[in-house]
């Protein structure tokens, strides 16, 4: 069984800052980490491949120092890394992701055997989108399978799967035919640590590394900027309101009843909608 | 170094400065459309909401409101599309079929994917729902267009373009986007951040019929079963009056039980900030923000929650938002309406005690006489 799992390098969010005085993203030193929803698909691709046998590639498309995320995927297990980059790549919306990310994974399969299943996280915590999974399977011509919280049953000779998939008001039991792209629901399953073995072959192994045209990709324009329907017109810092928050101060009084008292004092109502909802527990 | 944040918007500006005209085969390509979601025979309140901010965008265009109603034949699906009406439809388009009864990404993609090319919409919008996220992708990457995802404002420019806004950059920023040579323009919005619009009692109007055109053998996926989640398991926090919510500012774990009590004090729900959730300290169906819930409660309490955008945007609905930070210049101050700088871990065992003597009904007594 052949499973490539698709993971971003992303900035750690909680380490973003915005320059107060010029508004702009201060980029320096916020470290690099794999996107964490992107460890629950690896997980469960890792899962699968020690029940069942097989290989795990790992793929992500992005600058050179995206290898950093893919040596770190081979610690915990991976098979293989493919390392997808090139200055025609860059700018790209989801739509234009999806284009080089499939022709990727064709790619892959052409040099390496053929994914019986391609996983990816639910969606990146920089983007959010939650589009390059059902994007990536619609340009395959795969079936999907979105915000899925188990695999319940995989049968490689039938070539079917059965899992649960998490929907608005329940659980969908969903049964379909590899192969088909996953994205994992977070909160699944937890990472593995790796092994020194996995660490020392981690440090050693070498990051296939495909260019647009290694990767096969024959038309240019429609990868990166040129490629995504979609432009960004305006990156801009929220306004404050206009009105500015009232400091409540308790030089004189305890906190707790300072902040009450104002409260109540803004909004009069509110002590009889508290008592009302406070009675009702 | 400092990236300026005119980085994206000049080289996209460079793009739209070498915009060329629509395609001819996309003029024709008019109105607005909002895709009606339903489960089990539930149209979700998300497509209601999608309405109200439709008919703006329509109103603005002078354009018709259209909404799309894919589902089962029967009543449920005829009664979504007459519903349409009553919260500002000018039209319906339907494909009611029995293979539509659960939903399934190969059968909707295909019915949205022929109503559209069929109909020819200018703007698409569905819910960002776990339904309408898996379906807008792959609609949106068969018809080769622009997809905006978890949109915080939507607006027409003076153009006729969709003005699509949503937070980036983790939600530290906001940015808006455009479909300038691709129709339709597709967005999502995620449940409770566009106002619920009135329903308005109206007739049923004009419904157009579309056929799904498979038979079950064409849809390889197969729903073995369905378990709907108990009622006990679902919170009410996009719903909830009051909400109690906490950020990193509690420094551990443990202290994420002092914004449990003060919410059970006020019969509130309770919440938390997306670093929480990253942290494992909080499950993520009590995620307050972009990528968690939306609330619109009459009361917020954000206790050691620092206000990035992402939070931000999900909270800006409510009456009443009370900041308790430690610092003076946390983001939270400049969207709150009451702040108090001080120690979350301190005050809110002592709010929980004042609330709970002001409003035990002994109190209350002690006050009317």
């Amino acid at each position: 069984m052949h499973i490539v799992v698709c993971i971003k390098q992303v900035p750690d969010s909680a380490q973003i800052r915005v320059h107060p005085v010029t508004n702009t993203i201060m980029r320096q030193g916020v470290p690099t980490i794999i996107n964490p929803y992107d460890l629950f698909a690896l997980e469960a691709a890792l899962a699968l491949r020690d029940q069942h046998g097989g290989e795990v590639t790992v793929l992500t498309m992005g600058p050179p120092s995206a290898a950093d995320s893919l040596r770190k995927a081979l610690t915990f297990g991976a098979d293989r890394a493919v390392l997808l980059t090139d200055r025609f790549f860059a700018g790209a919306d989801t739509l234009a992701t999806t284009y080089a990310l499939a022709t990727a994974i064709r790619k892959i399969g052409e040099t390496f055997g053929a994914p019986d299943l391609v996983f990816t996280g639910k969606q990146t915590i920089d983007g959010d989108t939650a589009q390059v999974g059902p994007g990536v399977a619609k340009r395959l011509g795969l079936l999907q399978l979105t915000y899925v919280a188990k695999i319940s049953a995989l049968d490689l000779d039938n070539k079917t799967i059965e899992a649960e998939r998490r929907s608005e008001g329940g659980v969908q039991i969903l049964q379909t035919r590899l192969p088909c792209l996953i994205t994992m629901l977070e909160a699944t399953n937890e990472i593995r640590r790796g092994g020194m073995a996995d660490a020392l072959r981690a440090a050693r192994a070498e990051v296939v590394t495909w260019s647009a045209k290694d990767a096969g990709v024959e038309d240019i324009t429609k990868c990166g900027l040129r490629g995504s329907p979609t432009i960004v017109k305006r990156v801009f810092a929220p306004q404050a309101r206009a009105e500015k928050a009232t400091m409540v101060d308790f030089s004189d009084t305890p906190p707790a009843d300072a902040l009450i008292a104002e409260l109540f004092k803004r909004q009069p109502k509110l002590e009889t909608e508290l008592a009302t909802l406070a009675r009702g527990y | 170094m400092s990236e300026p944040t005119k980085a994206p918007a000049a080289s996209a500006g460079s793009r739209a400065a070498t915009k060329k005209e629509l395609p001819e085969h996309f003029k024709s390509y008019k109105h607005v459309w909002v895709f009606i979601e339903q489960e089990r025979g539930q149209v979700h309140p998300v497509s209601w909401e999608l309405m109200g901010a439709g008919r703006k965008l329509a109103d603005k265009l002078n354009v018709e409101l259209a909404a799309v109603v894919i589902g089962p034949e029967g009543e449920s699906t005829a009664q979504a599309a007459a519903e349409a009406f009553c919260y500002g439809a000018d039209l319906a388009y339907m494909v009611a079929d029995p293979l539509l009864t659960d939903y399934r990404n190969e059968a909707y993609t295909k019915a949205l994917t022929d109503v559209v090319n069929t109909y020819q919409p200018e703007i698409l919008l569905l819910g960002a729902t776990t339904l309408g996220r898996d379906l807008a992708g792959s609609v949106a990457t068969t018809l080769l267009t622009g997809l905006t995802a978890d949109c915080t404002e939507l607006d027409v420019d003076t153009d006729g373009s969709l003005a699509a806004t949503r937070p980036t950059f983790g939600g530290s920023l906001l940015c808006t986007i455009y479909t300038l040579n691709y129709r339709p323009q597709m967005a999502t919005v995620r449940p409770r951040v566009m106002p619920m619009p009135e329903r308005v009692e109206h007739p049923v109007g004009r419904i157009i019929t579309h056929p799904l055109g498979l038979v079950e053998d064409d849809i390889v996926t197969k729903v073995l079963s369905f378990l709907p989640d108990r009622d006990s398991a679902k919170s009410n926090l996009a719903f909830a009056d009051v909400v109690v919510a906490g950020g990193l500012g509690l420094g551990s774990p443990e202290n994420f039980q002092l914004v449990r009590q003060l919410a059970s004090v006020l019969g509130a729900e309770y919440g938390c900030s997306r670093p929480l959730v990253q942290k494992g300290w909080v499950t993520s169906d009590r995620q307050i923000g972009q990528t968690g819930k939306t609330i619109r409660p009459k009361l917020y309490i954000a206790a050691g929650i620092s206000g990035a955008i992402q939070h931000r945007v999900g909270v800006e609905g409510s009456d009443l938002i009370v900041a308790i930070n430690t610092d003076k210049n946390a983001p939270i101050f400049e969207f709150a309406h009451v702040g108090i700088v001080t120690d979350a871990i301190r005050l809110l065992p002592a709010l929980t005690e004042a609330f709970r003597a002001r409003l035990s009904p002994h109190s209350r007594d002690r006050i009317a006489s």
